[in-house]
């Protein structure tokens, strides 16, 4: 008999109050019995709607039901048979818009909490188990991955567990794409992000950081040294700016950079850390998405008094996960919807003293489907701030691009592909996440890096 | 990790390393910088590359100890190792058609402006330097920079050695000699650019400058070394360092470097230099 609770198994979590000042994990995950309790609300539908959200397709009912029956491991299997990285997707997962939106309890109820289940499946793994080292039989063939987020993570496990020499090119000194210097740790610890890289580094993946492909190598000469195929997962780091004057003013971050110094160069350690960050009284994050919530939060975290969102939509169209918008609203950030900021205003030794914003109100539909904002008259306004963090959306970089002959890109950048195979332009070069769709998501990178292992398997297994 | 091969004083508070990475020194081009860390808690920071031997696989850098992790690398010895070192970043210098040049340093931009100086004289071209510092105790790379060119002038603020003055007015004096330059390449401190760009400005020859501002990941990833060259927002590790010096906003970059000046004492309380100083590129 299920459970026919209308609500979730509440997760426990630090308290707003206490967790705005760390940068410890918010939620805390679920023990076992409030697992086994949640999985039970489950229905087992017979033609399982759940499934046909995820994006790698992760057997939903099947896995949630080993976990009701308290078979953790075998549940584990279950999930990792299509999806390699479940710590992650389980914590950062827009699940309220893949597999939770379908899910048949959440037509009158709330929907079954399939990401806190393979978030509590995955931890227990992490706690319990040691991955087992099963034999591959080494093909000895070399492939080149560039970039190492969760396109080329996933790219990579999946070669190398079919028995290729796979070799990591990053740019940075740490591995782990955005899931190390964009996700702060206070919503994906790192020490698990660095648990996903060592269990490649088991898979025998080499990992060679700061390479800049593009610069220190170019394809060719990856080529050249003997890579049969490549795979690029290089995302879209690009950041884009507003436009708007006072933007060069010192105390105004592209969220990049905000996020970078904080999480890949640990500046809320500073002065253990060597790099600093500015951070004000008063802070205003422009942008509504994931990104967006992330910088603000992390604001507050470093002492900002005020910290505001400053977005042109209306809550509605707030892209960001519904959790993040629900945890930053408790941690006490403020949020400013339908403005728009038209200008920063500087001191005379140039920092930041204000923003001067606009209301809007929502017009027509526009191409998206969303209706388009427009200027309300005579609504002209100045926020009181001292750090402005501009999260308007990134682009895929330029340098790949510019330093390789025949790699066919769209205006804006994206690497353009095959979308079944991930194929390029350029025979024997494949490429997947960010840097071929724009800013998405973990799990659409992870999907596009497993379809182009595939792809480069049967490519290869042609051509050698 | 990265092997420091060879390590020497230049002079008190300058210093210069060969390191081992033959990945950047195959690809390294004059004008290009690379990008370090020392250990696990350190910055990340941009030094431009000196020098490079392909054979030997070496890169060399040569850095002013201004602030916590420059110190911090001048403590390093030969033998010892540098957690990352990436690189080559940045646009190489072109001199396609430069027949003849003037290469001014002021302070340690002498160290930036030497493999610049050193390629268009290895092209053929005739290389005229002007290279300016504080006092004597501060001169570096005089019998390099004076190999690389064909009239080498050194000034001092004090006098203490060479010509008393600074390098604009030496400069001056070369052009109104009757020197046509098809080029003036100008680094060091940002004050010192914008003083040889006004100059040059006048006289209406084309000047190359390199800005220095604060780099995290110097891959036009982070937008913190943004500048503003004719009106337009430019990311220097990406689109420079070097640029064109009459379009330049230095005034706006002299601003945003003072950006994390209160950080850097705290991370550092007993620094002697100051930025801005004529021996600070
Ligand atoms: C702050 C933030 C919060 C987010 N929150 C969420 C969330 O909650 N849920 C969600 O699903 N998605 C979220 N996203 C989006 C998600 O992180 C990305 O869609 C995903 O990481 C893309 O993966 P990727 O592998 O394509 O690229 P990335 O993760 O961007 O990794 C690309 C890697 O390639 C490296 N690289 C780039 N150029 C080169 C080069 N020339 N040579 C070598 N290496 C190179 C980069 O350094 C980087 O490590 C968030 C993004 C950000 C920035
Ligand atoms: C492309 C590029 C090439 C460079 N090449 C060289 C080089 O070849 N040799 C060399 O010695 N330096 C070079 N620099 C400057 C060098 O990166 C800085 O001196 C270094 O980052 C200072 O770090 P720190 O921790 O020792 O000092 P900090 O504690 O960070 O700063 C100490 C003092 O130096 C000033 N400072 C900090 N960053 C810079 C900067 N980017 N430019 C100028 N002053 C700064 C601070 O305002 C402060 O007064 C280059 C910078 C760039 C962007
Ligand atoms: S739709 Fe919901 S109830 Fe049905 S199988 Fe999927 S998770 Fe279970
Ligand atoms: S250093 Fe980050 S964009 Fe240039």
């Amino acid at each position: 008999m299920p459970n026919m609770s209308p609500k979730k198994v509440n997760m426990p979590e630090q308290e707003p109050d206490i967790r705005n000042k760390n940068f410890l994990e918010v939620a805390l995950g679920y023990t076992p019995e409030m697992a086994q309790e949640e999985a039970q609300r489950c229905l087992q539908c017979k033609n399982k709607p759940c499934v046909a959200g995820c994006p790698v397709n992760v057997q939903i009912p099947e896995f949630i039901e080993l976990v009701a029956n308290g078979q953790f491991e075998k549940a584990y299997e279950k999930i990792t048979e299509t999806n390699s990285l479940p710590a992650i997707c389980g914590r950062v997962c827009p699940q309220e818009t893949q597999c939770e939106k379908l899910c048949i309890r959440g037509i009158k109820n709330e929907p079954v909490g399939i990401g806190r289940l393979e978030r509590f499946v995955a931890d227990w793994f992490i706690q319990n188990s040691k991955p087992n080292s099963k034999d591959i039989q080494k093909n000895g063939i070399k492939v080149a991955v560039i970039g190492s987020g969760p396109a080329g993570l996933t790219c990579a496990g999946d070669l190398a567990n079919m028995g290729y020499d796979v070799t990591i090119f990053e740019a940075f000194h740490t591995p782990g794409g955005v899931l190390m210097y964009g996700i702060p740790e206070f919503r994906l610890p790192k020490a698990l992000v660095q648990k996903e890289i060592d269990n490649l580094k088991h898979l025998g993946v080499k990992i060679r950081t700061n390479m800049v492909i593009g610069k220190v190598l170019s394809l060719e000469e990856l080529e050249q040294e003997g890579y049969k195929a490549i795979f690029i997962g290089t995302g879209a780091g690009l950041p884009n700016f507003m436009g708007i004057p006072g933007e060069n003013l010192n105390g105004v971050y592209s969220s990049n950079e905000f996020l970078t110094r904080i999480n890949l160069m640990k500046a809320y350690l500073f002065p253990q850390y060597g790099t600093p960050v500015k951070v004000g009284k008063n802070v205003a994050v422009v942008g509504g998405g994931n990104v967006a919530m992330d910088a603000a939060r992390s604001a507050k975290r470093l002492g900002a008094e005020n910290v505001y969102i400053i977005y042109r939509r209306s809550e509605k169209e707030l892209p960001a996960r519904l959790e993040e918008i629900h945890h930053a609203k408790e941690e006490g950030i403020i949020f400013k919807l339908l403005t728009n900021p038209t200008k920063i205003i500087g001191t005379d030794d140039g920092w930041v003293k204000g923003m001067e914003c606009v209301e809007m109100e929502l017009g027509e539909p526009d191409s998206s489907g969303r209706r388009r904002p427009v200027v309300k008259k005579g609504s002209e306004h100045v926020v009181d701030v001292n750090t402005v963090i501009i999260a308007i959306g990134q682009s895929p970089n330029p340098l790949i691009k510019s330093t390789t002959k025949g790699l066919d890109t769209h205006d804006w950048g994206g690497i353009i592909v095959e979308e079944a195979t991930g194929a390029t332009s350029k025979e024997g070069v494949y490429a997947g996440g960010d840097t071929v769709t724009g800013a998405a998501t973990v799990i659409l990178a992870m999907g596009a890096g497993k379809t182009a292992a595939n792809a480069i398997d049967e490519y290869l297994k042609k051509t050698l | 990790m990265y092997k420091i091969v060879k390590k020497q004083t230049l002079s008190p508070a300058v210093k210069l390393m060969k390191i081992q990475e033959p990945y950047v020194a195959r690809k390294a081009q004059p004008g290009q910088f690379i990008i370090l860390r020392v250990d696990e808690f350190g910055e990340r920071i941009p030094l431009t590359i000196a020098d490079y031997d392909r054979d030997e696989g070496t890169v060399t850098i040569i850095f002013q100890e201004v602030g916590k992790t420059t110190k911090a690398l001048g403590l390093l010895e030969e033998g010892q190792e540098l957690l990352d070192f990436v690189g080559p970043l940045g646009v190489a210098s072109h001199f396609d058609g430069i027949k003849k040049a003037a290469v001014i340093g002021g302070g340690l931009g002498t160290a930036i402006a030497y493999p610049q100086a050193k390629q268009l004289h290895k092209m053929g071209a005739e290389v005229h330097s002007v290279i300016g510092f504080r006092n004597k105790d501060l001169i570096i790379l005089e019998s390099e920079m004076s190999e690389a060119s064909s009239k080498l002038v050194v000034t001092t603020d004090d006098g203490s050695n060479g010509t008393k003055g600074f390098v604009t007015d030496e400069l001056k004096k070369l052009i109104d000699q009757g020197n046509i330059y098809d080029l003036v390449i100008a680094i060091g401190p940002l004050i010192m650019m914008k003083a040889v760009s006004n100059l040059t400005k006048q006289y209406g020859i084309k000047t190359i400058v390199s800005m220095n501002p604060v780099m995290i990941d110097g891959t036009g990833m982070c937008g913190g070394c943004r500048v503003t060259v004719g009106g337009k927002i430019k990311f220097a590790c990406v689109d420079g360092p070097d640029f064109d010096g009459h379009e330049v906003d230095f005034d706006e970059a002299m601003r945003r470097q003072m950006m994390y000046k209160s950080d850097e004492r705290q991370s550092l309380d007993d620094h002697a230099c100051r930025l801005g100083g004529e021996s600070n590129a």
